[in-house]
């Protein structure tokens, strides 16, 4: 996502396709390996009828900045003991991925997964490609990459083994972590082939022997556990906050309460008199725009996190507030809901539906809204960094290092090579840890300093200087016939834009936000319109799990199931029938200007298949009994929302008592093409519906003279195990690698929170337009 | 004043308002208990005090002085705490910051009470949070710690 950005935000309008020209290009020749030595396949799409066990496809990773990298001299190394080294280049914050990806390597290389010892990465896109850990991205770009890996490594290690044995390459086999020579009753481990293997060079696609799907060990089977669970249930696992060098430095900043906020006055006096605090420093101001740039502020140093946080609490700062000094969420709501109230700028325009609504015998109008949200990921933003000799080390939980890295080299003036970005394991993240201005501060600040220095956020600092997930308005008009037939759908959205994180705000969202459930209603009704009305961000909007597809999927979701009620007719019965008969959407048909935007993907391979989701409706309904009656106050309700090129259905089961919600059970199902690790499936869908009713129930950041009114957890719930989903039953739809796997660290979110609402309408009666839920049913 | 932590006997001389957690983290460099809130609403911070779970963040130098401070790495000399190798078997954690708080908080249950019912299960892990959301594990690798299935 982020990398998309930052191209709209240079003024490059469209993203280029991905410039597919060869079987395997020699990246070398581009001229970003030098010094590396290996020889990188940057992309690998065959020309058709070469295809061996697995045909080569088309997804936009190799469009991704720095693309795609499958050379094993990259990913894997092998000890004269046999002991296999992979690298993880993804940042692992909760899905899974740093285990996933080496599991595919390793089981297409034959390798024993018990001698398999997993490396994070630093931040180096040029060496190891794109490193962007977003967009439920990793499976779907990397799966692929990942068996051409595991198989070149595979066949270099068969060629050396060959070649010692004096016979061809095919008289060889690879059989876990050894090659072996049936008639000659020959066998070499895989350690004392490896520096023969590796003096080989990478071969070519062509010639790769990928395993049959029923010679997998690992991969679709969901038995391998994560890599650092041993780590994780004995606190031997690192993450962000646990790196300490020798004479290491904490800083707690004081930021602008409002951004782009100025200091008027500060006294600094009873900081400075703690026990332990060692220096007051000034960070720049920077105002909204100005990307992943620190805010700026004021920061306490001292010898330890407690001093530090002491210090910075008692800095008495006066600041002018600034241009965003009076943002008020309420009259703020009240001006998206003016705004979705005009036309807005169309973004599909299939039919006529302003028409259509004018002449309609009825017009049902629904308002759905959502304000800002926090990511609040377990572990606030920290990051150490180091300065010596002109060079910068970062040790930092962050989603995208290597723009962690360029900005901060940017920040300070430095060229990137002098600039390190070490990976830590991330403690949550959910797009916040994609903004890594905590690394920034980190780097300036050691800088400054001239040795190590970690910048710890206090969870309230956390709350009251995110990247706001997007707060919305988004109205529906839908027109009935007389005979009651569904005949337009209007839908407008206003909701301030990431791209206001980026460039100058004009009030417009980018196609990313526009694609996620905006130009895509998968209905099958002749006039349908998609427009985007203005919204000004007052306050830094970014990417939150799932973004736009939150709201988008909460308003849809309802609309459908008022409207269903509205018509008498049964919710699941109703959105079967308007998603229609199994086709795929087309763009031109849907009256879009182009394409639609589809996570970039490409439509050949990844098209939005309507059958997929009445296929997750109907495995959803069927599984949770869905029509079963259930006791007064109880209550069943059902969603669907294809994103991040996903298909998942709810089944959400209410139970509504004084006002609170409880939900003893819910049933998901999920299509998500070749499930590389079902049980990380499953534990994202248990995880997506906690973090989904933690949305519903609690979440909305709120201001008031600018500044952000909640703190902590106290103020800005979590839903925890005294209520919480309690039982989340996840059915994967079966299929083999040729339907493309894809991710889903996010598309879990978006069905929870309408499932939720339509079953709370069927439980009291009582309709949820406005998120979060909060008192409303109290009252 | 003295302190013990995993059984080591330790003087301290600092700021007696220092909680708990810091100290561990930045003068012992125990790094399992985790910072999540600072003000006791998370657990992430969660150690025993003789044998008491308690929240490291709330909890200062001069309250633990004379008392027996155990983090995750003393719950157990090799990492095989029942409670340890139920959250293992159950495949709990997702990105895994807050596990070694809930662990340390199961732990202070079941040694207290080793058949806990499910509502005081529920009950006893509600400080807890888990913003990755993995409280259906959490849950059953209790049960599983408690009654062995």
């Amino acid at each position: 996502m982020l990398h998309q950005i930052e191209k709209f935000a240079e003024q490059s309008k469209t993203v280029p396709a991905a410039a597919i020209d060869s079987v395997i290009s020699n990246a070398s020749r581009r001229g970003v390996l030098k010094g590396l030595g290996g020889f990188v396949l940057a992309l690998h799409l065959l020309p058709a009828g070469r295809a061996g066990a697995f045909p080569a496809y088309e997804t936009f990773g190799p469009g991704m900045p720095n693309g795609v990298v499958n050379d094993p001299h990259i990913f894997v190394a092998i000890a004269p003991d046999g002991e296999v080294t992979i690298i993880a280049h993804r940042s692992e914050m909760g899905t899974g991925s740093r285990t996933t990806l080496p599991m595919v390597i390793a089981d297409e290389m034959e390798a024993d997964w018990d001698r398999v010892t997993v490396k994070q990465a630093e931040g180096d896109e040029p060496k190891y490609g794109n490193q962007d850990t977003d967009g439920s991205r990793s499976l779907r770009h990397h799966i692929q990459p990942a068996r051409e890996i595991g198989a070149a490594m595979r066949h270099m290690l068969k060629q050396a083994a060959a070649k010692q044995w004096g016979v061809k390459i095919d008289e060889v086999e690879a059989v876990g972590h050894q090659v072996i020579h049936k008639s000659l009753g020959s066998r070499v481990g895989y350690g004392d082939l490896a520096e023969a293997a590796m003096a080989l060079k990478t071969p070519p696609r062509d010639v790769l022997q990928f395993k049959d799907e029923k010679e997998f060990r690992y991969i679709g089977k969901g038995t391998v556990p994560i890599v650092d669970l041993h780590d994780i249930t004995t606190g031997k696992a690192v993450y962000g906050s646990d790196v300490r060098l020798p004479g290491t430095r904490v800083a707690v900043i004081a930021r602008p309460p409002v951004v782009g906020a100025t200091i008027k006055s500060i006294d600094d006096s009873a900081a400075k008199a703690i026990a332990g605090v060692e220096t007051i420093m000034h960070l720049p101001i920077t105002p909204l725009g100005s990307k992943f740039k620190p805010l700026g502020g004021v920061a306490v140093i001292a010898e330890n996190t407690w001093a530090a946080i002491q210090g910075r609490d008692a800095l008495k700062i006066e600041w002018d507030r600034g241009e965003h000094g009076t943002f008020e969420t309420r009259a703020y709501e009240a001006e998206l809901r003016a705004s979705t109230a005009e036309p807005g700028t169309s973004v599909r325009n299939q039919g006529n539906a302003d028409a259509a609504l004018k002449d309609a015998a009825k017009v049902l109008t629904y308002e759905y809204y959502q304000p800002h949200m926090a990511h609040a990921p377990m572990e606030p933003p920290t990051a150490l960094a180091n300065y010596a000799d002109g060079k910068c080390e970062i040790w930092a939980p962050v989603q995208s290092p290597y723009v962690a890295r360029t900005d901060t080299a940017e920040y300070l003036g430095m060229d990137a090579k002098d600039v390190t970005v070490n990976v830590t394991l991330l403690g949550g993240a959910f797009g916040r840890k994609s903004k890594a201005d905590f690394a920034t501060e980190a780097a300036f600040l050691a800088k400054q300093v001239g040795g190590p220095v970690r910048v710890q956020w206090t969870r309230e600092d956390d709350i009251r200087h995110s990247y706001y997930h997007t707060s919305s308005v988004e109205r529906i008009d839908i027109g009935l016939d007389s005979d009651k037939r569904v005949t337009a759908w209007r839908h407008r959205s206003a909701a301030p834009s990431f791209l206001s994180t980026f460039t100058e705000d004009k009030g417009v969202q980018h196609e990313i936000e526009i694609g996620m459930g905006l130009e895509n209603l998968p209905y099958e009704i002749s006039n349908v319109s998609a427009e985007q009305c203005p919204a000004f961000a007052h306050t830094r909007v970014g990417w939150f799990r799932s973004v736009s597809n939150i709201p988008r999927a909460f308003a849809v979701q309802s609309a459908t199931a008022e409207l269903a009620h509205e018509l008498g007719r049964d919710q699941k019965e109703f959105l079967l029938e308007i998603i229609g008969p199994p086709r795929i959407l087309d763009a031109k048909t849907a009256g879009l200007p182009g394409k639609f935007w589809n996570q970039y993907e490409p439509e050949k391979e990844f098209p939005f298949e309507t059958g997929r989701l009445s296929g997750v409706v109907r495995l959803v309904a069927q599984k949770a009994g869905w029509g079963k009656s259930l006791p007064k106050g109880e209550a069943l309700g059902i969603a669907a929302h294809r994103s991040f090129v996903s298909y998942i259905a709810m089944v959400v089961h209410a139970k509504v008592e004084k006002g609170i919600v409880r939900v003893p059970e819910v049933h998901v199902a999920v299509d998500c093409g070749f499930a590389a690790n079902p049980e990380r499936v499953r534990s994202q869908m248990q995880g997506a519906c906690v973090f989904g009713m933690t949305a519903a129930l609690y979440s909305g950041i709120s201001f008031d003279n600018g500044e952000v009114q909640e703190s902590n957890f106290h103020d800005y719930e979590m839903v925890r195990a005294d209520n919480f989903p309690e039982l989340v039953h996840t059915y994967i739809v079966p299929h083999s690698f040729e339907v493309h796997a894809t991710g889903v660290g996010e598309p879990g979110v978006p069905p929870f929170a309408p499932a939720l609402a339509n079953a709370i309408f069927n439980a009291t009666g009582r309709r949820i337009r406005n998120l979060p839920i909060g008192d409303q049913l109290k009252a | 004043m003295k302190i013990t932590v995993n059984n080591a006997e330790h003087v301290f001389e600092g700021d007696k308002s220092m909680p708990v957690l810091w100290y561990v983290r930045d003068e012992l460099g125990l790094m399992g208990t985790k910072y999540g809130c600072g003000t006791g609403l998370c657990g992430a911070c969660t150690v025993h005090v003789d044998g008491m779970a308690v929240h490291g963040c709330t909890t200062s130098m001069e309250a633990v002085a004379g008392k027996k401070v155990t983090t995750i790495e003393g719950l157990s000399e090799d990492g095989n705490h029942p409670v340890q190798q139920a959250w293992r078997e159950q495949n709990v954690p997702q990105c895994g910051f807050c596990q070694t708080g809930q662990i340390m908080q199961a732990a202070a249950l079941l040694a207290e009470n080793p058949n806990p019912t499910d509502q005081e299960i529920l009950d006893n892990m509600a400080g807890n949070i888990c913003r990755c959301g993995c409280y259906q594990r959490i849950i059953s690798a209790v049960r599983q710690a408690s009654t062995g299935a």
